[in-house]
């Protein structure tokens, strides 16, 4: 695939020769996470994370499918379904812990993997569609969590739905007449539970399928890695399995320790009281907040408390959905000839130093309450967000005297790279 | 020097008894996360197995006291009808002139009644061949050749002990496990 | 080009927000404070449990099945004649460790709405195992009317719907006082009004439930248990109100030490098998 050195795919026995002829199935799996897939040798734990959302995507389809066998979509029962699933149905408190802390470590995961991005500049070229992808994907999970969160029919989940419809109230003209369509009407009921279930059901398939496209996109380039320079030779790979079929799988049994640990000893721990409590659309909750995996953007919405020109609502609305979107334009932003952040110091302060604490800042006080101090620590951390993406990021990554690169991986590794002395003579070694 | 470009042939150096070190903890790995995914399976196929608010169901009880001799009554068992019937003398003549060794499915109304109760017929009303619900339990249904029961979907039909005489179904009308205290009649 | 209108937006982004953050630090000057105290934050108590715990705590604790029981007998005699336990069976009493023929029996003294089989009116019966508690109410309208306007909470899932658990609501059930002077002083508007009751572990102090433990002996224990002091009546309640809101806590915990153990001992493995397929490219120290 990728590299001239690709292992090529060799059929062991008729039955392989068989399905190789007529559906090569296996070849496409021997070259996609098999040998045949040659990896930078010198990948850090970050680039576990990829495989992890993999895995956690799974583990959401599949408990996902076992919990809708139990559940009702239906304003009466719903809440009461999932009571009957945590005490009747055989192992469903399982299942649906397991779902609810899933879609919490699938964030964990998520976020990592995308903050790794940024720190190695994985977007830039030849991966920008990679990366388009993954900020598609981490939209479609954003969709799919908040429609979860309202299945249960609890206190948060009805007021939850009535918050994030709300938002498209604050659309100019249509709006209004728009939170009404999504909703089926004025207010979260039946209709909005039901069509939440469907399209929670069905979104997973498509993030299913735009990983699917997210993991072609990364065979065409190959994985990028720590030192942020191209693979070379075949001295700068191992092939993906065994390798990193090995660190994978001990980056799994370490990443599952740490879910059941949550499952079992303390499974509402990312959840809220509130959401035990039957929907009542007559009683608001003291203090609404979504799950934890959206406070930073939940902070960015409530920032704006200052009408300018337009209602402080809509600046709201725009900045959360422009603070995800801005991601897509990252590659285009980023204009430094290095990727890596242990090669650009300038850029590696902005990162520990102002976007990492900024992001801390988001998460802390979008589940605080709306008060003071609060609101005016996510204002100065709102501002910084967008001057991190739109404005820093551009002049530094064009001003900035990048640290020098290794030769190649290999070097990077070992220290030195005798390709680098020997030129042709190392290609014939090779 | 071939090693420092670290590809991945590594020696294939093999013990005097046959398994590399390395193939015992990868053998021992890769087993580890098959035990894991087997262990898995576990919850994933009981979960859908009967709930404990459905088993905690599967018993039925009837207060028959009212139940004089010629009448049924249609019940539920496990989501599913029950006929319990007194039968009349006729019916239980009827059921005991037939030679069993001639039946399909033979068995005895005393076998298919508790002692000292052989008067009263309980059956699940679900056809042995297809699941259907047979007639014949309700006043003026018919109740097919044998005066029992007749199931409209192929054709079946049960006489008065309820056994299969005529049609497509294999056995006898199920006799679901019961006892009888007193006036109460519980089934499962 | 996208730079540039990178730029100009992400200015534009930060000054509005930059603007509202102005006009909250003009506020808090003009104010003079930077959030108004209340009387919720400043006397609201923190939930703390009975002395010594309770046995379900902890990652190895177990059911107190003599305390669920009490707990269970609590709530029969008290709670019930106003709270609903809508998503409890009859028939789960037998995790509390009574036999069938106790379930049966203790079903057959709670009466159930039901239909006449003749006439199909609207009748009473007394419970099978197979039913649920029933509601003290019959609608939420009866339910506000009865007390007040204030609809009692079903208490299934109560030690769950609240921060602190069972222990906030054993702080409840034993924390009733008369509002302190220094309260009253401050938050003259804090004092409980008509039919309210002050209680400092409530979110906002005044609470429409009547104290409903309110002597020692209120509930009679069988024999061979501890004196039905107010104290041991809240904790037991609250044990019970555990066990309903979350009756597989115990077997879930047993189940996790099973699920930890052996990920720890897969995860020993894969780790070595990791380091044996890398020991070959592993880099030189230098």
């Amino acid at each position: 695939m990728s590299f001239p050195w690709a292992k090529d795919y060799q059929p062991q026995n008729p039955l392989m020769r068989f399905l190789d002829e007529k559906l090569p199935l296996p070849r496409l799996v021997y070259n996609a996470v098999g040998a045949g897939y040659p990896v930078p040798r010198n990948l850090s734990y970050f680039w576990n994370f990829g495989v992890l959302a993999g895995f956690f995507l799974v583990l959401q389809i599949v408990t996902g499918v076992v919990l809708a066998m139990h559940y009702a979509p239906n304003t009466l029962v719903a809440f009461g379904s999932v009571e009957h699933i945590m005490r009747d149905v055989n192992w469903g408190w399982l299942m649906r812990y397991t779902h609810a802390n899933g879609a919490s470590f699938f964030f964990i995961v998520i976020y990592i993997h995308i903050f790794r991005g940024f720190f190695y500049a994985s977007y830039k070229p030849p991966r920008e569609m990679i990366w388009l992808l993954g900020v598609v994907i981490f939209l479609l999970m954003m969709a799919t969590a908040f429609m979860g969160y309202v299945l249960p029919w609890g206190q948060m989940s009805f007021w939850g739905a009535q918050v994030i419809t709300g938002l498209f109230e604050a659309i100019p003209l249509v709006g209004p007449g728009l939170k009404t369509w999504l909703l089926g009407g004025f207010a979260p009921d039946n209709a909005a539970l039901n069509r939440f279930f469907s399209l929670h059901y069905l979104l997973p398939f498509v993030i299913a399928g735009a990983v699917i496209l997210h993991i072609w996109a990364l065979h065409i380039p190959g994985s990028s890695n720590p030192t942020g320079v191209e693979v070379k030779q075949e001295s700068d790979t191992v092939p993906f399995h065994p390798y990193y079929t090995a660190k994978d799988g001990f980056g799994l049994g370490v990443a599952l320790i740490i879910f059941f640990a949550f499952v079992f000893f303390m499974p509402n721990m990312l959840g809220h009281p509130d959401n035990y409590i039957e929907a009542n659309p007559l009683s608001t909750p003291a203090h609404i907040v979504p799950e934890w995996y959206f406070y930073p953007f939940y902070a960015i919405l409530r920032a704006f408390t200052f009408d300018f020109i337009l209602p402080a609502k809509l600046w709201g609305v725009l900045a959360m959905f422009s603070a995800i979107l801005v991601w897509f334009f990252l590659p285009w932003l980023d204009k430094s000839p290095v990727r890596s952040g242990h090669y650009r110091p300038l850029f590696r302060k902005f990162f520990w130093f102002g976007l990492i604490p900024c992001m801390a800042v988001l998460f802390y006080c979008g589940g605080a309450p709306a008060e003071e101090p609060y609101v005016m620590i996510s204002q100065i951390a709102t501002a910084y967000y967008f001057l991190h993406f739109l404005v820093i990021l551009p002049i530094v990554s064009s001003i900035e005297r990048p640290d020098p690169l290794p030769f190649s991986i290999t070097e990077a590794v070992l220290g030195s790279d005798d390709n680098a002395v020997l030129g042709d003579k190392a290609q014939a070694t090779a | 020097m071939a090693t420092t470009t670290g590809n991945a042939e590594v020696a294939d150096v093999t013990g005097e008894d046959g398994v590399r070190r390395r193939d015992f903890i990868e053998i021992a790995a890769v087993s580890a996360a098959g035990v894991g995914a087997l262990a898995t399976l576990v919850p994933l196929v009981t979960q859908m197995a009967p709930s404990a608010d459905v088993l905690a169901e599967s018993t039925t009880e009837l207060d028959i006291s009212a139940l004089d001799v010629g009448q049924s009554i249609k019940a539920v068992f496990r989501k599913q009808p029950v006929f319990v019937r007194r039968l009349t003398p006729a019916e239980i003549t009827a059921a005991n002139d037939v030679d069993v060794d001639s039946l399909r499915d033979p068995q005895t109304l005393a076998e298919r009644t508790l002692p000292g109760h052989e008067e009263l017929l309980v059956v699940m009303g679900v056809c042995t061949h297809l699941g259907c619900v047979p007639l014949g339990a309700a006043e003026g249904e018919n109740k097919g050749e044998f005066g029992g029961y007749f199931c409209p979907c192929h054709g079946s039909h049960y006489d008065t002990a309820a056994r299969i005489r005529k049609g497509p179904a294999p056995k006898n009308l199920q006799v679901p496990e019961y006892s009888i205290s007193d006036t109460t009649l519980v089934i499962g | 080009m996208i730079r540039l209108v990178g730029i100009l937006i992400g200015l534009g982004f930060s000054f509005i927000v930059l603007l509202a953050f102005g006009s909250g630090v003009l506020t808090v000057i003009d104010q003079g404070y930077l959030k108004e105290e209340t009387a919720e934050h400043a006397f609201h108590q923190e939930a703390h449990g009975p002395d010594g715990g309770f046995q379900f705590e902890g990652l190895l604790g177990t059911w107190d099945y003599a305390q669920l029981q009490r707990g269970y007998q609590v709530y029969s005699e008290v709670c019930s004649a106003c709270h609903s336990l809508n998503f409890v069976a009859i028939r789960d009493l037998q995790q509390l460790g009574y036999s069938e023929d106790q379930v049966k029996a203790e079903a057959a003294t709670i009466t159930v709405p039901g239909i006449d089989p003749n006439t199909g009116e609207a009748t009473t019966r007394p419970a099978l195992p197979t039913d649920y508690f029933p509601a003290p109410y019959a609608n939420s309208v009866m339910a506000a009317a009865a007390n007040g306007n204030a609809i009692p909470p079903d208490l299934s899932l109560m030690a769950k719907a609240r921060h602190g658990g069972p222990n906030y609501i054993y702080s409840l059930l034993t924390g009733y006082a008369a509002p302190s002077e220094e309260l009253l002083e401050e938050f003259p508007d804090s004092a409980p009004g008509a039919g309210l009751h002050h209680n400092p572990y409530f979110a906002n102090l005044n609470l429409a439930m009547a104290p409903p433990l309110t002597t020692d002996g209120q509930v009679t224990y069988a024999e061979g248990n501890p004196e039905p002091t107010i104290e041991q009546m809240a904790a037991d309640v609250s044990a019970f109100l555990m066990w309903t809101a979350e009756p597989q806590l115990v077997k879930r915990r047993q189940t996790g030490w099973a699920v930890l153990g052996f990920l720890l001992f897969a995860t020993i493995l894969a780790w070595f098998a990791k380091k044996q397929v890398w020991a070959a490219v592993k880099p030189r120290k230098h």
